[in-house]
């Protein structure tokens, strides 16, 4: 495919789309048909289901997709980090076991990485794994895992060597959720809700083939699926809008959808509804009190800035320039969004600030907005690492002393629960 | 609307970033601010031959070069970073988009072709000594007299106003008030019953006069009466104008910040390796950065002439000065005891902020314009 250029990809891309696409296949099937042609994932390899394309032109097949409607592979959820650890450092019968079932959807995946001790430093995970016989026998807690009580495998970071320095004494594996010694519980937030679990896992098996890399080289592995997650952040969030279209195709994809998306229902409300801002003063009349007009215009100031500076990123991407530090601050800047606009939501809502749900204004709309914007500036990285991150990545400035990475694992200070 | 700059603008600006690093050193800057003048005309020639500076945004018919506000822009930010002497600002970005924007055929021709080619230094009269940046504060008076008119009253806080060769004045007719009736004039800087005081500004990097009119004689500037629709065009533009030569000097104190911070030991390490202050210097680099996406946004937006010019012109002058001055004060707090000394340089782009947070309107004030300007159908119904 080294010859492919944009015009030879679109063109055979839409011939086989035409040929094949039909609404009123069942989604599996269609997703096999896709996972057997390399269209589902053309960036893949060529082995692995795809075409070994450059990115570039898997976004002109993306493209074609979209022009006929077509349904693409399952992309929610934490599958494709799943699916791209794997093509990096997964066997052969890691990649011929699972990567097929990621892209139709029939398996579902989980993260096990956080850990209540573990939250900004990942690398700090206590969750064992021990290898008794021929098996690892794994016991720890993980928590802040989406999709866990239906999710099918785990990527688990354990520890296995505690004599040894953090890093180095970490692997990685494939759990099998279906197992006895594997509980999910949900974890309720301070909004109400519930989106992630906590896991209790307690004696549960892994066969040694079910370890992804070399032993030891589980901090390696996890950096690839965190490195994806960044990458994708945008894209997960994005995708999930479905078709309105008629067919079996179309009804299946929004049956998945409408799980997979249940726990991020209230995203839009922690991103802060900057969007219900104006209409709301209108509503209330706050649109005329000049305190609360000053707050309004400071938050729409910041949150068009955030915008502009988020497509200045992105046309610097798409020119390919290198990305200056305008790139790095929008998770950081988002925080500063969603509590900007918390606070003029309470300044615009008054004493109804206080009511929520039918009691409350939009029916708890804004409630839930007061009571979840405290998640975006701790999910994903805290503000706190954000700041390191811009501080020794972008600006160069000294890295933190350390006290926890030149001695072993055991003797490092940490908390009690494990 | 393009969110990046084309290579042609990049390089452009790197050759003016070298230009100036050469001609205005802050040597140089504390050289001109101690003088009454506040700049030097052979050096301004120089500026004017080398690159053409002063034309950069006048339409090739008029002399100049036919770019838009994206490029003046780029200049306004780089001689906002080398905090130039010279009546630039006033001059191009304030005179010459007056008179752009509220000139007749014939007044344009005459007119423009001297400030593109710098041999004329030219600045706006606008604000009274009631320090009002809308009309409502206009009470100089043009009266009609034997075909012409004379100027009465006073105006303030006019930039380079004691130097400049040509000053556009805004004025009333007599009986007027409000929007209606406002005119623009011009008046010679040597015109008789004109006197010009300097005032003792915050800023000494960019001079203010104080100008007071007795029976001026001046010549009309377009329509008479009908000035308030180009003077709002002018100050938008303006306000855009501001916003990047701040954005220009907020970048240029943080990265000098930076360079301080990384050399300044203090307990046998660099004080930038603290966490405390590496979490401000990397607020002070979001809160640069989201003010410039605001102040490039609102130069493209002045440069296709779009509709929501007027909302996003407030935006980016108040983002921009809110910015600039907190990164002064930070500035200084982060060089610490050297950064209060007047051998610092810190203070000298502290004043600038401080002088630029206010000129053409606060941050309040903007941010009120904001909302009256802001389209609300644009940002969605309640779900």
């Amino acid at each position: 495919m080294s010859d492919a250029t944009e015009a030879t990809v679109r063109a055979e891309a839409r011939a086989w789309l035409e040929a094949n696409w039909n609404p009123d296949l069942g989604l599996i099937e269609w997703r096999n048909m896709l996972a057997e042609s390399g269209w589902g994932v053309p960036a893949w390899p060529e082995e692995w289901h795809g075409r070994g394309l450059p990115e570039a032109l898997a976004a002109v097949v993306e493209e074609e997709f979209q022009e006929i409607g077509a349904v693409g592979v399952a992309k929610a959820g934490i599958r494709l980090l799943a699916a791209a650890t794997l093509l990096e450092h997964g066997s052969q019968l890691h990649k011929e076991k699972f990567l097929r079932r990621i892209l139709t959807g029939e398996d579902t995946w989980c993260q096990l990485f956080s850990e209540p001790g573990s939250g900004s430093d990942l690398a700090g995970a206590t969750t064992r794994a021990e290898l008794k016989g021929n098996k690892w026998l794994i016991n720890g807690q993980k928590v802040w895992t989406t999709s866990a009580h239906h999710a099918d495998y785990g990527l688990l970071l354990a520890r296995t060597d505690w004599d040894v320095p953090k890093h180095k004494g970490l692997s990685y594996f494939v759990l099998d959720m279906h197992q006895p010694g594997v509980e999910a519980n949900p974890l309720r937030q301070m909004n109400g809700h519930a989106s992630f679990n906590q896991v209790f896992i307690t004696d549960a098996e892994i066969a040694p083939e079910f370890q992804v890399g070399e032993l030891g080289e589980g901090w390696a592995v996890a950096t690839t699926t965190l490195m994806h997650e960044r990458r994708r952040a945008d894209g997960l969030r994005t995708w999930a809008r479905g078709s309105d279209r008629p067919g079996r195709a179309y009804d299946e994809e929004r049956a998945e959808i409408a799980t997979v998306m249940e726990p991020y229902k209230w995203y839009p409300q922690r991103a802060g509804r900057v969007d219900l801002v104006l209409p709301r003063a209108e509503a209330t009349g706050k649109i005329d009190d000049p305190a609360a007009r000053q707050e309004i215009a400071k938050l729409l100031t910041l949150s068009k800035a955030a915008e502009w500076t988020a497509r200045r990123a992105r046309a610097a991407q798409e020119q390919g320039r290198p990305q200056g530090p305008e790139g790095s601050l929008g998770k950081l800047i988002a925080s500063h969004v969603a509590r900007a606009a918390a606070h003029v939501h309470t300044l615009i809502a008054g004493a109804d600030a206080m009511l929520s749900g039918e009691d409350g204004p939009l029916d708890g709309t804004i409630a839930e907005i007061l009571i979840s914007a405290p998640a975006t500036s701790i999910a994903g990285g805290t503000d706190e690492i954000q700041r390191n991150i811009i501080a020794e990545r972008v600006l160069r400035m000294p890295k933190e002393p350390r006290f926890d990475t030149d001695r072993p694992f055991r003797e490092v200070p940490k908390n009690t629960v494990s | 609307m393009a969110f990046s700059f084309s290579d042609e603008q990049e390089e452009f600006r790197a050759v003016l970033r070298r230009f100036l690093e050469d001609k205005s050193p802050t040597s140089e800057v504390r050289r001109w601010m101690e003088t009454e003048a506040g700049w030097d005309r052979e050096t301004w020639r120089r500026l004017n031959q080398e690159l053409g500076l002063t034309a950069i945004h006048i339409p090739e018919d008029y002399g100049g070069q036919g770019f838009g506000f994206v490029e003046l822009a780029i200049v306004l930010e780089e001689t906002g970073r080398a905090l130039l002497c010279a009546p630039y600002f006033a001059s191009t970005a304030l005179a010459a988009t007056a008179i752009m924007n509220a000139g007749d055929e014939d007044r344009k021709r005459a007119l423009l072709p001297d400030i593109a080619a710098g041999e004329s230094v030219a600045t706006l009269a606008f604000t009274e000594d009631n320090g009002r940046w809308d009309p409502s504060g206009v009470e100089l008076t043009a009266t009609p007299a034997d075909g012409g008119y004379l100027l009465d009253g006073a105006k303030s806080f006019v930039l380079d106003g004691h130097t400049a060769d040509l000053i556009v004045v805004l004025a009333r007719l007599p009986g007027s008030s409000g929007d209606q009736g406002l005119s623009f004039f011009t008046v010679s800087g040597q015109a008789k019953g004109l006197e010009r005081r300097p005032l003792r500004t915050v800023d000494q990097t960019r001079k203010q006069a104080r100008l007071t009119f007795d029976a001026v004689p001046a010549e009309p500037l377009g329509a008479m009466g009908e000035a308030a629709e180009p003077l709002a065009r002018t100050l938008d533009q303006a306000a855009v104008c501001l916003a990047n030569e701040m954005v220009g000097g907020a970048e240029r104190l943080r990265q000098d910040t930076m360079d301080y911070i990384g050399m300044r030991m203090q307990f046998g390490r660099a004080i930038a390796s603290f966490q405390a202050i590496k979490h401000r210097a990397a607020d002070l680099l979001v809160e640069v950065e989201l003010a410039k996406s605001a102040a490039y946004y609102a130069a493209a937006a002045a440069a296709e002439d779009s509709e929501d010019l007027p909302a996003v012109a407030s935006l980016a002058k108040a983002c921009a000065a809110d910015a600039y001055m907190h990164t002064a004060i930070e500035a200084i707090q982060l060089h610490g005891g050297i950064g209060f000394t007047w051998d610092n340089d810190t203070h000298l782009w502290f004043k600038r902020a401080k002088s630029s947070e206010v000129f053409l309107g606060d941050p309040s004030h903007h941010r009120e314009l904001m909302m009256q300007r802001w389209d609300a159908p644009a940002e969605g119904a309640v779900a």
